[in-house]
Protein backbone atom coordinates (compact mmCIF):
# COMPACT_ATOMS: atom_id res chain seq x y z
CA UNK A 1 0.00 0.00 0.00
CA UNK A 2 1.25 3.46 -0.68
CA UNK A 3 -0.25 6.48 0.19
CA UNK A 4 0.89 10.32 0.30
CA UNK A 5 -0.91 13.66 0.88
CA UNK A 6 -1.40 15.61 -2.31
CA UNK A 7 -4.01 18.11 -1.20
CA UNK A 8 -4.73 19.81 2.28
CA UNK A 9 -6.64 22.78 3.11
CA UNK A 10 -6.42 25.70 4.72
CA UNK A 11 -10.03 27.68 5.90
CA UNK A 12 -9.62 31.28 5.03
CA UNK A 13 -11.70 34.25 5.01
CA UNK A 14 -10.78 36.29 2.09
CA UNK A 15 -9.11 34.03 -0.92
CA UNK A 16 -7.60 36.98 -2.96
CA UNK A 17 -5.99 38.36 0.54
CA UNK A 18 -4.61 34.53 1.87
CA UNK A 19 -3.63 34.49 -2.05
CA UNK A 20 -1.37 37.57 -1.54
CA UNK A 21 -0.18 36.59 2.26
CA UNK A 22 1.10 32.83 0.93
CA UNK A 23 2.73 34.14 -2.42
CA UNK A 24 4.38 37.34 -1.29
CA UNK A 25 4.89 36.80 2.45
CA UNK A 26 5.75 32.94 3.20
CA UNK A 27 7.07 32.31 -0.88
CA UNK A 28 4.57 30.14 -1.88
CA UNK A 29 3.63 29.86 -5.38
CA UNK A 30 0.05 29.94 -7.08
CA UNK A 31 -0.53 26.10 -8.39
CA UNK A 32 -4.54 26.23 -9.32
CA UNK A 33 -6.89 28.71 -9.56
CA UNK A 34 -10.44 27.49 -11.46
CA UNK A 35 -14.17 28.69 -10.57
CA UNK A 36 -17.77 27.60 -10.93
CA UNK A 37 -19.91 30.11 -10.06
CA UNK A 38 -19.25 31.27 -6.96
CA UNK A 39 -16.57 28.54 -5.99
CA UNK A 40 -13.48 29.09 -6.43
CA UNK A 41 -10.76 26.47 -6.07
CA UNK A 42 -7.72 28.18 -5.14
CA UNK A 43 -4.21 26.16 -4.11
CA UNK A 44 -0.91 27.11 -3.93
CA UNK A 45 2.61 25.17 -3.23
CA UNK A 46 5.63 25.44 -1.54
CA UNK A 47 8.52 25.46 -4.14
CA UNK A 48 10.28 22.76 -2.06
CA UNK A 49 7.33 20.88 -1.99
CA UNK A 50 5.78 21.06 -5.08
CA UNK A 51 3.76 17.79 -4.83
CA UNK A 52 1.70 19.24 -2.17
CA UNK A 53 -1.44 21.38 -2.98
CA UNK A 54 -2.92 23.51 -0.38
CA UNK A 55 -6.10 24.66 -0.52
CA UNK A 56 -7.09 28.03 0.23
CA UNK A 57 -10.37 27.18 1.36
CA UNK A 58 -13.24 30.31 1.68
CA UNK A 59 -15.03 30.20 4.57
CA UNK A 60 -19.07 30.68 3.44
CA UNK A 61 -22.21 28.98 2.99
CA UNK A 62 -22.05 26.58 0.30
CA UNK A 63 -23.48 23.32 -0.67
CA UNK A 64 -20.47 21.91 2.41
CA UNK A 65 -22.05 24.37 5.23
CA UNK A 66 -24.89 26.14 6.42
CA UNK A 67 -24.80 29.76 7.21
CA UNK A 68 -24.52 28.86 10.93
CA UNK A 69 -21.45 26.65 10.74
CA UNK A 70 -20.04 29.08 8.28
CA UNK A 71 -20.39 32.33 10.53
CA UNK A 72 -18.99 29.63 13.25
CA UNK A 73 -16.23 28.94 11.81
CA UNK A 74 -15.16 32.08 10.44
CA UNK A 75 -15.49 33.45 13.70
CA UNK A 76 -13.22 30.73 14.82
CA UNK A 77 -10.81 31.08 12.13
CA UNK A 78 -10.60 34.36 12.91
CA UNK A 79 -10.10 34.25 16.66
CA UNK A 80 -6.98 32.44 15.97
CA UNK A 81 -8.24 29.01 16.98
CA UNK A 82 -6.85 26.73 14.56
CA UNK A 83 -3.21 25.59 14.00
CA UNK A 84 -3.46 23.79 10.62
CA UNK A 85 0.03 22.72 10.53
CA UNK A 86 3.84 23.09 11.19
CA UNK A 87 6.36 24.41 8.05
CA UNK A 88 9.52 23.98 8.14
CA UNK A 89 12.85 26.00 6.76
CA UNK A 90 16.23 25.56 5.92
CA UNK A 91 16.70 28.38 8.07
CA UNK A 92 14.01 29.38 10.45
CA UNK A 93 16.30 32.83 11.62
CA UNK A 94 16.33 33.52 8.01
CA UNK A 95 12.59 33.07 7.23
CA UNK A 96 11.45 35.07 10.51
CA UNK A 97 13.68 37.94 9.35
CA UNK A 98 11.65 37.90 6.23
CA UNK A 99 8.50 36.92 7.30
CA UNK A 100 8.67 39.61 9.52
CA UNK A 101 10.15 42.55 7.77
CA UNK A 102 7.17 42.02 5.59
CA UNK A 103 4.58 42.06 8.42
CA UNK A 104 3.36 38.89 9.34
CA UNK A 105 2.47 38.35 12.83
CA UNK A 106 4.64 36.31 14.70
CA UNK A 107 4.37 35.43 18.51
CA UNK A 108 7.75 35.31 19.50
CA UNK A 109 11.25 35.42 17.32
CA UNK A 110 12.51 31.79 16.97
CA UNK A 111 13.66 29.80 19.92
CA UNK A 112 15.64 27.15 20.16
CA UNK A 113 14.27 23.89 21.09
CA UNK A 114 15.98 20.39 22.18
CA UNK A 115 14.76 19.41 18.50
CA UNK A 116 15.75 22.20 16.56
CA UNK A 117 14.73 26.18 16.38
CA UNK A 118 10.98 27.12 16.06
CA UNK A 119 8.49 30.08 16.02
CA UNK A 120 4.59 30.58 15.59
CA UNK A 121 3.35 32.76 12.88
CA UNK A 122 -0.22 33.77 12.14
CA UNK A 123 -1.91 34.15 8.65
CA UNK A 124 -3.87 37.07 7.31
CA UNK A 125 -7.11 35.49 8.33
CA UNK A 126 -5.75 34.19 11.77
CA UNK A 127 -4.75 30.69 11.28
CA UNK A 128 -1.41 29.74 13.36
CA UNK A 129 1.38 27.93 11.85
CA UNK A 130 4.73 26.73 13.76
CA UNK A 131 7.54 27.21 11.51
CA UNK A 132 10.48 25.03 12.66
CA UNK A 133 13.99 23.83 11.26
CA UNK A 134 15.22 20.07 12.51
CA UNK A 135 18.97 19.88 13.38
CA UNK A 136 19.19 18.24 10.22
CA UNK A 137 17.49 20.98 7.56
CA UNK A 138 21.03 22.33 6.53
CA UNK B 1 19.21 43.94 21.27
CA UNK B 2 19.69 40.55 19.67
CA UNK B 3 16.39 38.13 19.54
CA UNK B 4 18.43 35.87 18.90
CA UNK B 5 22.08 34.60 18.25
CA UNK B 6 23.60 36.67 15.24
CA UNK B 7 20.26 38.46 14.21
CA UNK B 8 22.54 41.12 13.19
CA UNK B 9 24.23 38.85 10.72
CA UNK B 10 20.35 37.76 9.55
CA UNK B 11 19.55 40.83 9.40
CA UNK B 12 21.57 41.61 6.64
CA UNK B 13 21.76 38.59 4.63
CA UNK B 14 17.86 39.02 4.41
CA UNK B 15 18.34 42.32 3.29
CA UNK B 16 20.55 41.48 0.56
CA UNK B 17 17.66 38.68 -0.53
CA UNK B 18 14.89 40.88 -0.83
CA UNK B 19 17.20 43.40 -2.86
CA UNK B 20 17.66 40.60 -5.37
CA UNK B 21 14.18 39.59 -5.17
CA UNK B 22 13.07 43.54 -5.87
CA UNK B 23 15.66 44.19 -8.33
CA UNK B 24 16.54 40.76 -10.37
CA UNK B 25 15.41 42.42 -13.73
CA UNK B 26 18.21 44.81 -12.95
CA UNK B 27 21.96 44.11 -13.39
CA UNK B 28 23.24 43.55 -9.91
CA UNK B 29 26.37 43.55 -8.93
CA UNK B 30 26.89 40.32 -6.14
CA UNK B 31 30.09 42.65 -5.07
CA UNK B 32 27.85 45.57 -4.80
CA UNK B 33 24.98 43.62 -3.03
CA UNK B 34 28.14 42.13 -0.64
CA UNK B 35 28.63 45.62 0.10
CA UNK B 36 25.05 46.61 0.80
CA UNK B 37 25.49 43.60 3.59
CA UNK B 38 28.81 45.15 4.91
CA UNK B 39 30.68 41.48 4.22
CA UNK B 40 33.85 40.51 1.63
CA UNK B 41 32.48 39.19 -0.82
CA UNK B 42 33.82 35.57 -0.16
CA UNK B 43 32.32 36.10 3.23
CA UNK B 44 28.43 36.97 2.20
CA UNK B 45 28.42 34.26 -0.41
CA UNK B 46 29.81 31.54 2.26
CA UNK B 47 27.09 32.60 4.58
CA UNK B 48 24.06 33.31 1.86
CA UNK B 49 24.71 30.03 0.76
CA UNK B 50 24.42 28.39 4.22
CA UNK B 51 21.26 30.03 4.76
CA UNK B 52 19.73 29.41 1.16
CA UNK B 53 21.16 26.88 -0.43
CA UNK B 54 22.13 28.76 -3.10
CA UNK B 55 24.83 31.44 -3.87
CA UNK B 56 23.43 35.31 -4.39
CA UNK B 57 24.16 34.22 -8.24
CA UNK B 58 22.06 31.38 -8.68
CA UNK B 59 19.41 32.85 -6.27
CA UNK B 60 19.43 36.10 -8.75
CA UNK B 61 19.05 33.19 -11.56
CA UNK B 62 16.47 31.58 -9.95
CA UNK B 63 14.12 34.84 -9.34
CA UNK B 64 14.95 35.66 -13.36
CA UNK B 65 13.63 32.22 -14.09
CA UNK B 66 10.36 32.40 -11.68
CA UNK B 67 9.06 35.68 -12.88
CA UNK B 68 9.46 34.30 -16.66
CA UNK B 69 7.55 31.70 -15.68
CA UNK B 70 4.93 33.62 -14.14
CA UNK B 71 5.29 35.84 -17.71
CA UNK B 72 5.05 33.44 -19.90
CA UNK B 73 2.01 31.97 -18.04
CA UNK B 74 0.35 35.05 -18.65
CA UNK B 75 0.70 34.78 -22.20
CA UNK B 76 4.30 36.32 -22.61
CA UNK B 77 6.25 35.59 -25.58
CA UNK B 78 9.86 34.55 -24.88
CA UNK B 79 11.97 37.46 -26.31
CA UNK B 80 9.34 39.80 -24.31
CA UNK B 81 9.52 37.26 -20.93
CA UNK B 82 13.51 37.30 -21.36
CA UNK B 83 13.89 41.42 -21.75
CA UNK B 84 11.61 41.70 -18.73
CA UNK B 85 13.39 39.41 -16.35
CA UNK B 86 17.11 41.13 -17.27
CA UNK B 87 18.26 38.63 -19.74
CA UNK B 88 20.03 40.78 -23.21
CA UNK B 89 19.97 37.76 -25.20
CA UNK B 90 17.17 35.52 -26.03
CA UNK B 91 19.67 32.50 -26.51
CA UNK B 92 21.09 32.61 -23.49
CA UNK B 93 17.91 33.55 -21.33
CA UNK B 94 16.72 30.00 -23.03
CA UNK B 95 19.39 28.20 -22.12
CA UNK B 96 19.05 29.27 -18.27
CA UNK B 97 15.71 28.91 -18.25
CA UNK B 98 15.75 25.16 -19.80
CA UNK B 99 18.76 24.59 -17.54
CA UNK B 100 16.12 25.03 -14.10
CA UNK B 101 13.16 24.25 -15.79
CA UNK B 102 13.99 21.65 -18.33
CA UNK B 103 11.87 22.83 -20.77
CA UNK B 104 12.08 25.84 -23.34
CA UNK B 105 10.62 29.10 -22.66
CA UNK B 106 8.14 28.57 -25.86
CA UNK B 107 7.05 24.92 -24.43
CA UNK B 108 6.41 26.05 -21.05
CA UNK B 109 4.39 28.61 -22.41
CA UNK B 110 2.45 26.56 -24.26
CA UNK B 111 1.60 24.00 -21.49
CA UNK B 112 0.57 26.55 -19.06
CA UNK B 113 -1.80 28.32 -21.73
CA UNK B 114 -3.09 25.12 -22.20
CA UNK B 115 -3.62 23.72 -18.58
CA UNK B 116 -5.46 27.16 -17.74
CA UNK B 117 -7.73 26.68 -20.84
CA UNK B 118 -8.40 23.73 -19.42
CA UNK B 119 -9.17 25.21 -16.32
CA UNK B 120 -11.98 27.38 -17.55
CA UNK B 121 -13.84 24.04 -19.66
CA UNK B 122 -13.01 21.58 -17.28
CA UNK B 123 -12.10 22.80 -14.17
CA UNK B 124 -13.60 19.83 -12.35
CA UNK B 125 -10.09 18.25 -13.82
CA UNK B 126 -8.48 20.23 -10.86
CA UNK B 127 -10.61 19.93 -7.93
CA UNK B 128 -10.13 16.14 -6.07
CA UNK B 129 -13.83 14.36 -5.45
CA UNK B 130 -13.85 14.68 -1.85
CA UNK B 131 -13.56 18.55 -2.33
CA UNK B 132 -15.95 18.89 -5.17
CA UNK B 133 -18.45 16.85 -4.22
CA UNK B 134 -18.82 18.32 -0.88
CA UNK B 135 -19.60 22.23 -2.48
CA UNK B 136 -21.99 20.41 -4.81
CA UNK B 137 -19.68 20.46 -8.04
CA UNK B 138 -20.31 17.81 -10.42
CA UNK B 139 -19.43 17.00 -13.89
CA UNK B 140 -21.69 18.21 -16.57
Amino acid sequence: MSIRLTHTCIYVLDQESALDFYVNKVGFKLHTDVKKGDFRWLTVTSPEQPELEISLMAVKESHAMDKATADTLAMLVRNGTFGFGSFQSRDVFAAYEEMHAKGVEFKAPPKKEFYGVSCNFKDDSGNWFSLSELHQAK
Amino acid sequence: MDAYPKAYLYARIVKAKLFIDMHFAEPIDVEAISGEACYSKFHFIREFRTIYGRTPREHLSHCRTERAKELLAEGAQALDACLAVGFNSLSSFSRSFKQATGSTPASFRKAALQRQAQGRTQPLAFVPDCFSGAHGWKAE
